[in-house]
């Protein structure tokens, strides 16, 4: 796409009144899509980008954001932590964390991490120059969740807002309800076990979390992918309870009955998943909300779990930003701009590429 | 609401029939009279409410939001019901206290008139969740299509009282939503609801198939053999002017034949088989399938493939019980019976008569119909018993048909197969010469042991050439590939089917390591089947 593109979005943009000026420069100046990423020329950095560059500016820590290979990076220390984790510790020439909050300069521009609500060390980043302030989500959240710090709303400019589960059906309900549904199944089934697939940062320990919540005592089998992650998230003070791994050396299937045992999703589908007996797959992403495509992965009991935004959400932070323009990224573009058009916000979609429209 | 909500939302992504059970009984067990026997009624469709029409359902949804986005929204989900239920603006200031319960709802709909449903539809989803709208709209859009049988309903009364579900068809005719008699039975607070209706159903008896051994121990003087016809078992029940056909689980399917209800003059309960055409030239199994899952039938349908019923068995004539008279006995009073009625539409099977085993082997090889699918045994002094009792009566079938055929996709299973690629669809070759390529001829996902199971599940693997979903497509052309050898029972053609062809009761009798793909079998053999 390149530079072709990023000059047919601003002609589009001016084309569409949409005005390109604001405070003392103009947004598209500031923070502008390039094949690597979001970048911001001033600054000469990227924000979560997709190709090893220079300088990175990462929002959290799953792997279509944050990638390895960059000479330097600028997260949470969390974030950093989880990277290091991740990828080991070569992943950057040199790191830096940026506490929640403070802001810092580079070369000139504002930089300022704020939570997002969407896993362990998450930030959306505020981009601040010559008056005009943009503010990349990242992925965010408004669902309380007990595994990271909450969404912060931030008044700028310019509000770069994910996407993923932007129509209006995705709709997600309390997240204690789904695991109140987990529960009860268990109790109905107690002879088989209940194999609950959860993106190894953040959805797992917080499924564990709710599970704890709720008052479960047991303890969680979990897969070997989810190890290091659980116990990260242990040493940051957020308590797990009990979590054994789910290997045939711990009990044969018998002692697997009535379990409940998280693991990625592609497990379930896996050989792996063998030693459980008659197991009930559930699914914990906000993408369970459509019938159809807990049929078609073969899901039992879908649990409406999401770490992104549902429509309400999306529309409340968009109108709580108070942002005189919406960029719309990865995700289901057309739909949230069509809404900001019907309420008056200019909107256009930001072609950025390589996340995962999937993840959740 | 919500907890019907919940048990449909759950039902339909269970495929496992105990499961389903399982929860069916957990519903009843927890919730109270009237909604769990409104649930029932709802499940069985038994429920009579004014339906609303999807163009209804639309223009209320985008009375109360952008119909750009309704349409984004609609195209992503694709199924209307669902989008509606989802997307339905909740006014904020209308967040009522409590929702209602599935016997509020039901009363709503049942009260509204034509004219005034749209609006109480909207009332109603006004004061729902998400999951409860759903289930509103399921109710009035008809058919809520989660995969449970009025069959399987029962089969989960009968083990949430511990009764047989012999005891739950037979009264089931005679009971109305929302059971509440009948529930009260089940959990030993009242007695036994008492047969008050006309012309119920009696529930069927069932034979057993026989197995290895079996015969040598068999006097072949004690049994009565009869042809098995492939049509449909059915139980004509006529009794103080309430004329009933019945299915062999107690469905009444009176008003998928009219024609052979109409022709049902006398008082009797009569056991048969339903077939197509008339008795002198009964029709085929492809004839039969013209009348089959059909709500309503034309004039054209009845006149072009009426339906009959070969008579096997009396159950009541007049006043009198026949079923404690031996098989026998019955049989005489049955031919006295069938004798004096219309004979277009009613005929008595016949009995074959046989020396021995061997002479009657040689007779199920070559039977005189199509539509004869083996032999049936009875005890000349077998009385009429509900179920499957093990000796009276036998099924001896003919041997089924085998093809081999090309493993083409496999798809995961469900629960004890969740992590098997244990779904088969094959097909066999079919072109000309130097460009043949496999065209898929069925599905079957049982019939193999679960070492091979294991086998196929790791040649699936191995070989895969692309996945959709749950679903991989394996490697198969002239070269490589699995086959199998599949058994069925009979073939039909399909208009459905790029074949031309659909298998019945196919499955997996043999894996064919060592047979080459290219030397599997081809469509004209098949075809050669239909034709025969």
């Amino acid at each position: 796409m390149a530079v072709g593109r990023v000059s047919s979005l601003l002609q589009q943009a001016s084309r569409a009144g949409i005005s390109p000026y604001l405070g003392g420069m103009r947004a598209s100046d500031l923070l502008h899509p390039r094949p690597e990423g979001l970048y911001c020329p001033p600054g000469d950095f990227f924000i979560d980008p997709v190709r090893p560059v220079n300088r990175a500016l990462i929002t959290h820590g799953h792997s279509d954001h944050a990638r390895s290979g960059h000479r330097s990076v600028l997260a949470t220390r969390q974030t950093l932590d989880i990277m290091e984790l991740r990828y080991g510790e070569g992943f950057a020439e040199t790191v830096q964390a940026a506490t929640l909050g403070e802001t810092m300069a580079l070369n000139g521009v504002s930089i300022t991490f704020h939570p997002s609500g969407h896993v362990l060390g998450s930030a959306q980043i505020a981009v601040e120059h010559l008056g005009m302030r943009v503010v990349a989500s990242g992925d965010y959240k408004r669902q309380k969740d007990a595994t990271c710090a909450a969404f912060e709303p931030v008044r700028c400019d310019v509000f770069i807002t994910e996407a993923t589960f932007g129509l209006p059906v995705f709709r997600h309900p309390p997240d204690t309800d789904e695991i109140a549904r987990l529960l009860k199944s268990a109790a109905q089934f107690p002879e088989r076990s209940h194999l609950v697939g959860a993106y190894a940062l953040g959805k797992a320990q917080r499924v564990m979390r709710l599970l704890r919540d709720a008052g479960y005592e047991k303890p969680i089998y979990i897969h070997g992918a989810l190890a290091k992650l659980s116990e990260y998230y242990q040493s940051q003070g957020i308590d797990l309870g009990q979590l054994d791994p789910a290997t045939v050396d711990s009990g044969g299937k018998e002692d697997f009955a009535g379990a409940i045992v998280v693991g990625p999703p592609s497990a379930f589908a896996d050989r792996w998943a063998r030693r459980f007996p008659d197991p009930i797959s559930c699914f914990a992403s906000g993408w369970m909300r459509i019938r159809q495509r807990a049929k078609q992965g073969g899901v039992e009991l879908p649990l409406i779990i999401s770490d992104h935004a549902d429509w309400d959400e999306l529309t409340a932070t968009i109108k709580e930003t108070g942002a005189a323009e919406i960029w719309v990224t990865h995700g289901r573009e057309e739909a949230l701009v069509r809404w900001c058009e019907l309420e008056g916000i200019a909107a256009r979609p930001l072609h950025l590429v390589g996340y995962e429209d999937e993840g959740d | 609401m919500n907890r019907f909500a919940e048990l449909l939302d759950r039902l339909v992504l269970t495929p496992s029939r105990n499961g389903k059970l399982t929860l069916l009984i957990d519903y009843f067990r927890s919730v109270e009279d009237p909604d769990r026997g409104l649930a029932l009624a709802a499940i069985t469709g038994d429920l009579s409410i004014a339906a609303v029409k999807p163009a209804m359902l639309r223009a209320l949804v985008v009375e109360r939001m952008d119909p750009v986005l309704f349409g984004y929204s609609y195209d992503y989900v694709g199924d209307l019901a669902e989008t509606v239920s989802l997307v339905w603006p909740q006014s904020p200031g209308h967040i009522p206290n409590r929702e209602p319960t599935l016997g509020e709802v039901v009363a709503k709909l049942q009260a509204a008139s034509r004219s005034d449903g749209p609006k109480v539809l909207a009332r109603l989803l006004d004061s729902a969740g998400i999951s409860a709208r759903f289930a509103i709209i399921k109710l009035v859009t008809g058919g809520l299509r989660i995969g449970v049988s009025a069959r399987l309903a029962k089969q989960a009364l009968a083990e949430f009282g511990k009764v047989d579900v012999a005891e739950i068809e037979e009264l089931w005719h005679g009971l109305t939503p929302p059971y509440t008699t009948l529930f009260a039975w089940l959990e030993g607070k009242a007695e036994k609801p008492q047969r008050t209706a006309s012309a119920l159903f009696r529930p069927v008896m069932l034979s057993n198939p026989i197995g290895d051994g079996d015969l040598e121990k068999l006097d072949p003087a004690d049994y009565a053999a009869e042809w098995k016809w492939d049509g449909i078992r059915v139980q004509a029940v006529c009794e103080d002017g309430v004329r009933r056909l019945y299915s062999r689980t107690g469905d009444d399917v009176s008003g998928a034949f009219p024609d052979l209800a109409e022709a049902m003059h006398f008082s009797a309960a009569l056991d048969g088989e339903l077939l197509v055409g008339e008795p002198s030239a009964t029709g085929t199994f492809s004839d039969l399938q013209q009348r089959l899952n059909r709500k309503t039938v034309t004039p054209k349908m009845q006149q072009q493939y009426p339906a009959f019923m070969r008579c096997y068995d009396a159950l009541q004539i007049g006043g009198e019980d026949l079923r404690a008279l031996p098989f026998r006995e019955r049989r005489l009073r049955l031919e006295t019976f069938v004798g004096a009625l219309d004979p277009s539409r009613f005929d008595l099977s016949p009995l074959v008569a046989f020396e021995d085993w061997q002479a009657l082997e040689q007779l199920r090889q070559a039977p005189p119909h199509p539509i004869i699918e083996g032999v049936m045994l009875k005890r000349w002094d077998s009385l009429y018993l509900a179920g499957r009792p093990k000796g009276p009566w036998f099924k001896w079938k003919r041997d089924p048909h085998t093809v081999d055929a090309v493993l083409m996709y496999a798809q995961r299973g469900h629960g004890k197969r969740s992590s098997f690629y244990s779904d088969y669809t094959f097909g066999v070759w079919s072109g000309p010469e130097g460009a043949e390529e496999l065209v898929p001829v069925g599905k079957a996902y049982f019939g193999f042991t679960d070492e091979e199971l294991k086998q196929i599940d790791k040649y699936v693997r191995d070989n895969t050439v692309e996945r959709f979903g749950p679903v991989r497509s394996v490697r198969a052309d002239r070269k490589n590939g699995l086959v199998l050898e599949v058994a069925f029972e009979g073939l039909n053609r399909s208009t459905r089917h790029k074949s031309g062809v659909a298998m019945r009761f196919p499955r997996i009798s043999r894996l064919r390591w060592d047979k080459p793909a290219a030397e599997a079998d081809r469509i004209e053999t098949l075809q050669a089947l239909l034709d025969a």
